[in-house]
Parts: C-alpha cells; structure tokens; sequence
C-alpha cells in the first residue's frame, strides 16, 4: 500500500520513532547537528536526513550564526497533533460521560435493575 | 431521580504509558459490579459505548474467554465495526481482549484486521463505592502502530501529550 510521503504533513514526519526521538532530544532548547548526533547516537548523514524531513513540515525551526546552523522545535507546528491527541480524550470523555449517565439511572432502580424482560405485567398470583 | 448525576463529566484521563500504549482512566460512583454489568450486557454497551448520532447494527457479546464480541455501529453512510476475543474474564474486577477494528481492510493497512488486533485490559477497582475503571489497549507490534500511523491518525498519540502540551505552551510564549 502506498504510504504517504514523510513530508506531506506532521502526522507522517513523526510516524518514525527516530524524528520523535529527534525532537524529544532538541526540546526546548537550540542545538547544533553536532550535538544531536552526540546524543542520540547516530551518523551525522542520518540525523541531517531526519532534520530535513523535520524542517520540511515545520516542525523543526533553524537559524544560522556564522557557520553554526542552530535547530529547534516549532512548536505551533505540533498543534495539529496535539489537538487530534484531545479530540480522542474528547471521544472517550463523551462515551464514559454517558456511561456515567447510565450507572447513576441502574443505581436509581436498584435493587431491582431493569432486565430485557418482553414483559412486566402483574400476572403472577400467588396462592 | 439520581442524585449525583453529571459530577464527573469531562473527567476521563487519557495518558500515554509506552510508544505502544494508551491509558484511558475514569471513575464512576457506582459499584464494580454494576459498571462491570454496564459494560458486559448488550442492552447496556449499546446506551452508552456509540454517539449520539450512532445507530447500532450488531452488538454481540460471548462473555465467556475464548468467546467473541462485535460491535457495529452505522455513522451516516458509514458502517464502524469492532471484533475481538475475550482472554480474561474475572467479574467484576477485571477483563482482557483483543480489539480489530475491521475498518483497517478498507484503509488498505491489513487484510487480516486480528493480526494486528491490540490487546485491551479493563481493570475495575471499587474503593468506598467508587469505582476506577482503567483502560488499557496495547499495540502488539511496532508494525501495527505504524501502519495505523500511516492513516494519519495514532501518529499523534506517540507523542506524549505532556510532552506536546509543553511545547505548544511554550510556542504560544
């Protein structure tokens, strides 16, 4: 099946655990490809690719200072995940919201919760 | 009617324990055995587990380990279905099963939506009448998770959301 591009948008850029490793390890700071490479252990060639993958969505910003090129983490860019990430919690809140609805009215019949009976007249006589 | 109805609303807790996992934590003033009955008999999933605006088509339940569940649910034009097997079953504290969605097919991630089906453990712990219910769905494989972010959608959820919450914070500084 065809995949989408990794630069299409920020959902693909980060679908590899690598680029989110890549993120995690700029943080909030500035840093240089230098240092990413020192921290996260891989080829200077790869952590460039990751980069450029990164900057092509947005979602890594870099500046240049003389010969340095210094890379951080835009983080509006992320914003599109982020509020995807909510609206699940939102999924979840709305169907636990009428779960709860539904426990409050089983607990206001006890002790006698209702049951799939086809019937409920009062035919029953006893002797 | 109810006395308490409504307090918790908006309280569900969704967090992201591993690259692989999702939590979803809530909690009910009802006894474990009723929220367990509420999520385990048909006539019950089928008032509260769908939106508003579903219309169920099938809501199956074969409460037993080994047995099948299948949810399907209409959405406008659209049919959303859920399958899986029960593995644990321990009234009323505890259930484990594997959930596929069948949508998968159709996406074109995998013809055999079971195998990559994730693994999902109810946990419910009654303490002074209230009850926490904890969600937990694993991913079995990376492929799965990858394949689901190849849809655009769970590739948000690798992130943890404390982690996002921080930078879009500091963005918006």
């Amino acid at each position: 099946m065809a995949r989408s591009a990794t630069t299409t948008d920020a959902f693909n850029a980060v679908a590899e655990a690598s680029r989110r490793e890549l993120l995690d390890a700029i943080g909030d700071g500035e840093v240089t490809v230098g240092e990413l490479v020192d921290r996260l252990g891989l080829s200077q060639p790869q952590v460039s690719k990751h980069l450029g993958v990164l900057r092509a969505v947005g979602l890594v910003l870099v500046r240049a200072d003389g010969r340095r090129r210094w890379y951080r983490v835009n983080g509006a860019a992320l914003k599109p995940i982020h509020d995807w990430a909510r609206s699940f919690e939102r999924t979840w809140n709305t169907r636990l919201d009428q779960l709860d609805d539904l426990l409050a009215e089983l607990r206001s019949n006890q002790p006698q919760p209702p049951t799939p009976q086809p019937t409920n007249t009062e035919t029953e006589h006893r002797s | 009617m109810s006395t308490t109805t409504g307090n918790r609303h908006g309280s569900a807790v969704v967090t992201l324990p591993s690259d692989t996992e999702i939590l979803i934590t809530r909690q009910f003033d009802a006894p474990s055995a009723l929220v367990f009955k509420a999520i385990t008999t048909p006539e019950l999933v089928k008032r509260w587990w769908g939106f508003d605006t579903s219309v169920w088509k099938v809501c199956d339940i074969d409460l037993e380990v080994g047995g099948s569940w299948r949810y399907v649910i209409g959405e406008g034009d659209e049919e959303v279905a859920f399958h899986g097997v029960y593995r644990e079953i321990d009234a009323p504290h505890r259930i484990v099963s594997t959930e596929a969605f069948e949508g998968l097919v159709a996406m074109g991630i995998t013809d055999d939506p079971d195998s990559v089906a994730s693994l999902n453990t109810v946990t419910l712990d009654e303490v002074d009448g209230v009850t926490t219910m904890s969600t937990l769905v694993q991913h079995v494989t990376k492929e799965h998770r990858d394949g689901h972010i190849n849809s655009g959608m769970e590739g948000g959820m690798q992130v943890s959301f404390d982690r996002l919450e921080d930078l879009v914070t500091n963005a918006a500084a």
